[in-house]
């Protein structure tokens, strides 16, 4: 089983029923197939081969999709990037991963332009005109997305395609600072995919609205797994007006709706919720930080028929742990248990499995893990280790989260802190590393260190402390400036404090244990 | 109480000085805020927060909308409205 024949299969036996809605369009299973036959043979007649990779850098809406299932049909590899990401960090992206073409659109022009003229692996660039601002200097490589004909999908994909060929690059947040591609083989997406699904009970009825972006595995697996069931997923580019999701939740007649905490923070903040209807709404998922008991109450009292799933994963095997909903009442602060076939557990500082009732690094074993980071070996074996030999493993890779647990005597896991300073804001991760990196090219920034504080409504908000010159006069408005300028929005500082000087470490290097 | 064009530019200067990152971004009075990533989600209650600070308006909830907030022109209008049934 390859990923995109999830839409083979659903478009055989459901050509007639709506895949997509986004914005005004409706599309069935049977146009998506066309739609993505089109892209897959113009790529295809642009020279991508298998192996190659496509980058994606869309917002979310019908394109975005057609991309993912067209870079897989013809054997490629694809890479979905944050329509958030700055000329800098797309530049490093494309090189990275040197990818050969980029999907994107002409809103976002002020990014890529740029960032094409500096990576000379990208031959073509398909740009969707979203602002009617096509490029008045169309070089050979930009090309418009091609027309689709409304004949019947050909299907000609890559017959030489096994389950253990790359699907996707997702790039991640890394505490070195520079993004890690963590690579996912078809038979990793389609195991998550079938293990997700199979515990949330996903349906043909069901109506999924996903205003996360599908760069991010959380929202993209929204369409996956909605095409493996064959059910519809009303996509979302953004939730910055939650009445408007609010609306949509109730004119499509939504049954699941995925979050991260910061929207359920927007939404509770709302009034005059009544006058909707969301009785269909039968499932609220929720991952990337944990609600809290005063969230849960809320939600249930706004949605009292639906149930709660918390979760919690890694871009690096997608989905780790969830809690069945009627666990939440007995221990609301629990992520839950290992999900199918797949299995987790605790070991101490030396690897040892730890008995329940203990805390330790999660580990986690199944055909979800990814195969290592893009080319980077030394973040690879950080990561992935080999299972002990001789042993019942023994041959097999094993994923080591990073992610301090406990266990009650059960065995319900419980998290504890990670083992690495990254910020989790508004269910992103922010290495900081990355946005300390940007501040420290600002003229007149002698120090930074960049901390996590507790925030209600985004988690952990972003504080920078700096030590500038005397020379350069810098104000806490220039420096989140400039992150909004080199970094993806929910990177930037919401507080920034100059100070005269940071705590060090007695070989020098900052030590920010106290800063808050 | 300050006209359309006044508010537009008063506005403009807000995103510029706030969100903004350098390069050649350009808003015009159509150009809408969401579409091209100058705000997101928190972005927008700034956004609104300064609104009601700077013109004297209290937005409610029905009306913290696209139609509403998403371009320089929507805001104007917007605020305009405000105060004629104020």
């Amino acid at each position: 089983m390859l990923l995109h024949h999830f839409l083979d299969h659903t478009t055989d036996r459901l050509p007639g029923k709506t895949a997509l809605v986004a914005g005004n369009e409706r599309i069935t299973y049977a146009e998506l197939d066309q739609r993505v036959d089109s892209l897959a043979s113009f790529l295809r007649a642009r020279g991508v081969a298998r192996g190659d990779r496509v980058a994606l850098f869309l917002d979310n809406g019908m394109d975005m999709v057609a991309g993912v299932f067209a870079a897989l049909r013809i054997g490629a590899v694809f890479m979905p990037v944050n329509p958030l990401t700055k000329q800098d960090k797309l530049t490093f992206l494309l090189n990275n991963a040197r990818a050969g073409v980029l999907l994107t659109q002409s809103s976002l022009a002020f990014a890529w332009r740029a960032a094409i003229e500096a990576s000379p692996a990208v031959h073509t660039c398909v740009v969707r005109d979203d602002d009617n601002a096509a490029p008045a200097d169309a070089p050979d490589r930009i090309l418009a997305f091609p027309e689709h004909d409304g004949g019947a999908a050909a299907r000609t994909g890559c017959p030489e395609s096994i389950d253990q060929d790359l699907a996707s690059l997702i790039y991640t947040s890394g505490s070195t600072g520079d993004p890690k591609g963590v690579m996912l083989s078809h038979l990793n997406m389609v195991s998550a995919a079938n293990s997700v699904s199979t515990y949330l009970e996903l349906q043909e009825s069901d109506v999924i609205l996903c205003a996360l972006p599908l760069a991010f595995d959380y929202g993209l697996y929204q369409v996956l797994m909605s095409v493996k069931v064959g059910a519809t997923v009303v996509l979302e580019q953004s939730f910055a007006f939650p009445l408007k999701i609010l609306e949509r939740l109730a004119g499509e007649r939504v049954t699941v709706f995925p979050g991260v905490p910061t929207m359920f923070s927007l939404l509770m903040t709302l009034k005059g919720l009544e006058r909707y209807d969301f009785s269909p709404l039968r499932m609220i998922t929720n991952t990337a930080a944990a609600l809290s008991e005063e969230h849960i109450r809320r939600i249930r009292a706004l949605f009292p028929q639906a149930t709660l799933f918390s979760m919690y994963g890694l871009t690096e095997c997608k989905r780790v742990t969830y809690l069945p909903p009627e666990q939440l009442d007995i221990r609301p602060s629990s992520v839950g248990r290992g999900m199918p076939n797949e299995e987790v557990w605790l070991v101490d500082d030396d690897g040892k499995r730890l008995p329940n009732g203990s805390t330790g690094e999660l580990v986690i074993r199944g055909s979800n893990v990814m195969r290592g980071y893009w080319e980077n070996p030394v973040e690879t074996a950080k990561r992935l280790r080999p299972a002990p030999s001789p042993g019942p493993h023994a041959g097999e890779m094993l994923l080591y989260s990073g992610d301090l647990f406990r266990t009650d005597e059960e065995g319900w896991l419980y998290f504890v802190a990670r083992r690495d300073d990254i910020i989790k804001s508004r269910g992103e991760k922010v290495s900081p590393r990355e946005v300390e990196n940007a501040i420290y090219s600002l003229p007149g920034v002698i120090d930074v260190a960049v901390v996590g504080v507790p925030d209600d409504v985004l988690g952990q908000a972003i504080k920078a402390f700096v030590v500038s010159s005397a020379e350069v006069p810098l104000n806490e408005k220039q420096v989140i400036r400039h992150c909004l300028a080199h970094l993806e929005n929910f990177m930037a500082p919401k507080f920034v404090e100059f100070v005269s000087e940071l705590p060090k470490t007695d070989t020098g290097k900052i030590r920010k244990t106290g800063l808050a | 109480m300050q006209d359309n064009t006044d508010i537009k530019a008063a506005v403009r200067q807000f995103l510029f000085d706030n969100f903004i990152m350098g390069g050649d971004v350009t808003i015009d009075d159509d150009t809408s805020f969401m579409k091209r990533h100058i705000l997101d989600s928190t972005g927008f209650i700034e956004l609104i927060t300064h609104i009601e600070e700077t013109y004297g308006v209290t937005v409610e909830d029905a009306e913290m909308l696209p139609e509403n907030f998403d371009s320089l022109q929507n805001i104007a209008a917007y605020v305009a409205r405000k105060h004629a049934t104020a």
